[in-house]
């Protein structure tokens, strides 16, 4: 594995003690840390070039204007868009979500349309779903993941059958945030193009860990957050195919978004403005450009190696615990850099609170999954989650202060 | 550690591990559940009445330790009492629990002071008791038939 650690300087809170102990932060799959690069650009920005976007003339309106649209075009090389007008910036990818759901579904979808997405989504690719379905009278189906640990992760050979020509829409999630899965994106944007659905790809947990080629993948929408690749908070972003953003409707109204205004009516800019009403998260999008650059040139399949390494060497170490439950793929070739697990005799709460008094930051619930969750017979798992500047000592301080959990609880 | 030390609390731990009343009680008069969204828990709190007080009170759920410590050492505190003394002992039981400072020679509750510590633990340690105070607040209902 390259060793990234040289890294770990370049991000301001891992330098910090929680207690007595240094951070070993490994929630990167919640948020990751935020590099200086990130951090300054969006400092510079409010000193310097603070103004609104697309409304004035003066120098430092035309300054936030062309950082603003920069980000937006370094969003569609970042992810290999044909256009800039393809890159929709939202507030992550929640919103980017609830914008296909509440636009295209809402004007496309009909009783005895089916919306099939798959049971690892999290609640953000779900619950948008759940209510345009009751909106439309669309039915939603689900792909099931196979395995008493989902360790098969997609059952794909049901997919032929699920996929029926009543199926609109596809969407699921490139890498789960609860199992760690990798999901074939391009072969199943592939076989639901036979059949004449549109795909939507969730990359929350992707984008930040390796390159991602929107038109080698196939897919229509693909959503994801500035927050998870060393980005800001706040800023996340949709790509949508042109011919499909521009017929789609607008989903918010607002400044910004429109041609021209009457009394009783309104015509639309076309995207990408249509979708981004009101005065957009500039600072946010600039952040997200300084973030896009700072991982280019660390080299993305360099992140996707190293983090899915930490992954491999965690598993295989907390595979040796007693009574631990781990979720997700036995192959490391299909797990992305997160694993989580449970204890039979402690719970993931008492575990998270342990972990953080000796600095180890995890995470510890449902993960925004409840239904897998409850196929699984769980109510809560453990997640460690790995980025550029975790090391394979901090995995050692993991399983050492695991070992001590147990100890105290008796298992 | 010491923070955990008094986070987990010999009497935690004993409750976590052998929960007290940890089962339906068929003959319940008043029953309901409470979650916890952000992890997922839940706690469902069994209540027989007898006259205007509580004959018996179990419970069903999984969670940390320190919820079902919490949901145990409850069980064993209200049975007896009436619906407004254990609204008394919640209320007792909650500033201990957000302040640390236990009144001296307080029942066993006490050991629930170091949870102050743990701001995000508050929710775990008062979840049955939000079930619990639900159930009392209701009118006795016919316990379901017996199988």
């Amino acid at each position: 594995m390259t060793s990234l650690a040289h890294t770990r300087a370049d991000f301001p809170a891992l330098n910090q003690n929680v207690g007595a102990h240094p951070l070993v932060y490994l929630d990167n799959a919640a948020t990751s840390q935020k590099p200086r690069a990130v951090i300054d650009a969006i400092s510079r920005y409010y000193e310097r070039d603070n103004s609104n976007v697309h409304r004035g003339l003066h120098a430092l309106s035309m300054r936030s204007t062309d950082g603003y649209e920069a980000a937006r075009k370094r969003a569609a090389q970042f992810i290999n868009a044909a256009d800039p007008a393809e890159i929709i910036f939202t507030r992550g990818t929640t919103e980017s979500v609830n914008l296909v759901a509440q636009s295209w579904g809402a004007a496309n979808l009909r009783a005895g349309d089916v919306i099939l997405i798959t049971e690892m989504e999290h609640h953000s690719n779900l619950v948008p779903w759940q209510q345009i379905a009751r909106r439309t009278g669309a039915t939603l189906r689900y792909v099931p993941v196979a395995g008493e640990n989902a360790q098969h992760g997609l059952a794909l050979d049901a997919l032929d059958k699920l996929l029926t020509p009543d199926v609109r829409l596809f969407a699921f999630t490139h890498i789960s945030n609860t199992l760690g899965v990798i999901n074939p994106v391009a072969e199943l944007c592939a076989r639901a193009k036979k059949i004449g659905a549109l795909t939507l790809v969730d990359a929350a947990q992707s984008i930040g860990h390796e390159p991602l080629d929107v038109r080698a993948l196939d897919c229509d929408f693909l959503a994801f957050s500035g927050h998870k690749m060393c980005g800001p908070t706040g800023i996340g972003v949709l790509y949508g195919r042109r011919a499909l953003l521009d017929a789609m409707p607008p989903w918010q109204g607002g400044g910004g978004m429109i041609a021209s205004v009457e009394y009783f009516n309104t015509t639309y800019k076309p995207s990408p403005e249509r979708y981004e009403a009101g005065t957009p998260d500039v600072s946010g999008a600039i952040g997200l450009h300084a973030a896009m650059d700072y991982l280019d040139a660390i080299g993305r399949p360099l992140i996707a190696g190293h983090d899915n390494s930490l992954a491999a060497q965690a598993r295989a170490a907390l595979a040796e615990l007693p009574g631990i439950r781990i979720l997700g793929p036995e192959q490391n070739s299909k797990r992305g850099g997160l694993v989580s697990f449970a204890f039979k005799e402690v719970h993931a709460h008492d575990v998270v609170t342990f972990a953080d008094q000796d600095g180890v930051a995890l995470r510890g619930g449902h993960h925004c999954n409840q239904p897998l969750m409850r196929k699984l017979g769980l109510s809560s798992t453990t997640r460690a989650s790995f980025y550029i500047y975790n090391t394979p000592e901090e995995i050692d301080a993991l399983i050492k202060s695991l070992h001590k959990i147990l100890k105290f609880f008796g298992s | 550690m010491s923070e955990l030390n008094d986070l987990y609390q010999s009497v935690i731990l004993d409750h976590n591990k052998r929960p007290r009343n940890r089962r339906k009680l068929p003959a319940a008069t008043r029953v309901a559940t409470g979650d916890n969204p952000t992890c997922g828990d839940q706690c469902t709190v069994y209540v027989r009445m007898d006259a205007d007080r509580i004959g018996e009170i179990t419970f069903e759920g999984s969670g940390c330790a320190i919820s079902q410590a919490s949901a145990s050492l409850m069980t064993t505190q209200l049975k007896g009492k009436t619906a407004a003394a254990a609204e008394t002992t919640f209320n007792e039981f909650a500033e201990i629990v957000k302040t640390g400072n236990a009144p001296e020679e307080f029942s066993e509750l006490a050991a629930f002071a170091g949870v102050h510590a743990f701001p995000a633990r508050i929710k775990c340690a008062t979840l049955a008791w939000h079930a619990a105070l639900e159930a009392l607040k209701q009118p006795d209902k016919t316990p379901e038939p017996q199988q």
